[in-house]
């Protein structure tokens, strides 16, 4: 374990060198950790068993909350930005879990992709409201007060993410080992098992539910400041197939994994965009493929396998 | 009154009639494969690429343009014998009795890599090729004109309908499939050749689609992103009638396009939500679907 601590250290301080070493990965990994923040509340609902090709109607739906917020309230700073979305959100998951929690299986994942098409189909007709197919434009926030360029706005923006990421990931680890985490996962063993031991499924899919919506949001914000632009698109079902993708791809299995997943996902893109742009689909499908068949732990699963790997091989080495 | 109400009826129906082809495909692979296929909307499109350009070759060779009626039944044929047996052999066997989030990533993985393909091989340009609509003209009933191409998506629909029926309840391979329905492993042991029937529902569910996609190019055309918009709406027909259930698609396809038209006519800014709206209602009060039937919680 000490190794994969090391290993995440380690990654981390090269992600916080990055604005520096490599300026044109920053908007890119703002990106990815936007993400990848929808990702870990999709692999959420994933260990309990649920998929859910809706979730990118929260993560529409943060961005379109941070976008109302500075057009029409004029409050702009990105804290509040953040936040704000983030709960509102959060509300927005909570009422629709409550109706959708009740479902499992396919019904679950069919009933999430209604709502989030009703959701995108709302957003691009509603022309007065969200400015329709055009979307809506976003100006750069102010931080704590300060106005900033838009090139200063996006080193600070960079650094809020990446620390939310570290914070998130810190929490996560710590929900999954809680009891609410394993009831989640017990949802997927057994789950009427689970309610003889006296937890209510329901509540504890509510609660899980409105906690992944809320991620949702958070990293829907961050793209909206960080685009500065928010279009009904986002929301599209495809997008969800997507964020499913990214939370398999890197491993369900821990936080690390969908944030693996996606900040991996966004530099493979960026790279084939420039060498085959009608055929990133098609990468992304057969990766999605090579990974199910072969890793079925995902990216992550190798990180911890190899860790795992050399931290027994050590231990063999003491006993010798 | 009833003349206002039967073009907007012929309308809704016409849209049911193609509607229905692809969510039938769908509800069939379900309830023999017990897969829901993210891909099948793909097969609708790339069965309406290959008509739509069938269609432009045969009017460019100067050939016969009443042969266009026989290529939108050829291509969507092609499609299915092609596609179908090779999907299923390679991916959505490997798929069979695992998680249905597997499932439906896997068959997502197929979609996306279809969809590319498409891009790849016909362009990102859109195809619009009317040809057998134009040749059958219009019908005057009571001073409205109709378009004769409509009927015959009804008649096509109906056969579909009656033919799936037929195959089910009165033919051999029928009774196969709904005894591999009911008890895959009972039917092996019965010696079944399970594989077979698979493979057999697999293509025909792709064939409807592609049949759909083929007869639906004379009246949209056929552009990229077709195959995703169709996937979704397939799902709530299929979800709303219930999924496995054929008359219940065929119920469903009328309902969704009824309120689609309805809203088309009434609130145009609503005629996308409507199909779902109706979905998310239905399941509300009957979590199964119209037609489906309850199942118990495994412990």
């Amino acid at each position: 374990m000490k190794i994969l601590y090391a290993l995440f250290v380690a990654a981390f301080a090269a992600l916080a060198i990055v604005p520096f070493a490599a300026p044109w990965l920053q908007f890119v990994l703002t990106i990815a950790i936007a993400k990848g923040f929808a990702a870990v509340g999709v692999a959420l609902l994933l260990r309990a068993g649920l998929i859910s090709i809706g979730h990118a109607m929260f993560y529409a739906a943060g961005a379109y909350t941070a976008a109302f917020i500075v057009l029409r309230s004029g409050i702009s700073d990105l804290f509040v930005l953040l936040i704000a979305s983030t709960l509102v959100t959060a509300v927005i998951g909570a009422l629709v879990g409550a109706y959708l929690v009740r479902y499992r299986a396919i019904f679950f994942a069919m009933l999430n992709l209604a709502v989030s098409m009703v959701f995108f189909a709302l957003l691009s007709k509603l022309y007065g409201i969200t400015g329709g197919t055009d979307g809506l434009r976003v100006p750069v926030p102010t931080v704590l007060g300060m106005t900033l360029t838009k090139a200063g706005f996006d080193i600070v923006l960079f650094y809020v993410a990446l620390a939310l990421m570290a914070i998130i990931a810190g929490l996560g680890v710590q929900f999954l080992k809680s009891p609410l985490g394993h009831a989640v996962g017990a949802i997927h063993t057994n789950e009427v098992r689970l309610e003889y031991l006296g937890v209510s499924a329901w509540t504890v899919l509510l609660i899980a539910y409105t906690i992944s919506a809320a991620l949702a949001g958070l990293g829907g914000a961050i793209a909206a400041v960080s685009i500065g632009h928010v279009l009904p698109e986002y929301a599209y079902w495809t997008e969800s197939g997507h964020l499913v993708l990214t939370a398999v791809l890197g491993g369900i299995g821990g936080v690390a994994g969908p944030f693996i997943g996606s900040i991996f996902l966004e530099i493979v893109h960026t790279v084939a965009v420039g060498v085959a742009h009608n055929a990133w689909n098609l990468i992304m499908g057969a990766t999605l493929l090579l990974v199910i068949f072969f890793l079925p732990q995902g990216l992550y699963g190798l990180v911890t396998k190899s860790a795992d790997k050399t931290s027994s091989a050590k231990l063999g080495e003491n006993k010798s | 009154m009833l003349d206002m109400a039967l073009p907007l009826i012929m309308d809704a129906l016409a849209n049911a009639a193609l509607i229905f082809f692809v969510a039938v495909g769908l509800t069939l692979v379900f309830s023999v494969q017990r897969i829901l296929n993210v891909a099948h909307g793909s097969f609708y499109s790339i069965g309406a690429y290959i008509a739509a350009s069938m269609g432009l070759w045969l009017i460019s060779a100067g050939l016969n343009p009443w042969l266009s009626f026989p290529a939108l039944l050829l291509s969507a044929a092609l499609v299915a014998m092609v596609l179908g047996p090779l999907v299923e052999r390679t991916l959505i066997r490997w798929t069979y009795g695992r998680h249905e989030a597997i499932q439906i990533l896997v068959t997502f993985g197929l979609f996306l890599i279809l969809e590319d393909l498409q891009r790849l091989v016909f362009g990102v340009r859109s195809i619009y090729q009317d040809t057998p609509m134009a040749l059958l003209g219009v019908t005057e009933i009571g001073g409205i004109f109709y378009l004769n191409y409509q009927l015959l998506l009804i008649v096509l629909a109906l056969a579909v309908l009656f033919g799936m029926r037929f195959l089910i309840k009165h033919t051999r391979l029928g009774r196969l499939l709904v005894a591999v329905v009911a008890d895959r492993e009972v039917s092996l042991a019965m010696g079944i050749n399970t594989d077979r029937a698979f493979v057999i529902a697999f293509t025909l569910g792709v064939f409807l689609a592609a049949l759909g996609g083929a007869l639906a190019t004379p009246t949209t055309g056929v552009a990229p992103g077709l195959g995703a918009e169709t996937m979704v709406l397939a799902f709530a027909v299929a979800a709303i009638g219930g999924l496995g259930q054929i008359e219940g698609a065929a119920v469903a396809s009328i309902i969704v396009a009824g309120a689609k038209v309805l809203a088309v006519y009434y609130a145009p800014a609503f005629d996308t939500v409507a199909p779902f709206l109706v979905m998310l209602a239905v399941l509300l009060v009957r979590p199964n679907g119209l037609f489906g039937t309850a199942t118990t919680r495994k412990i």
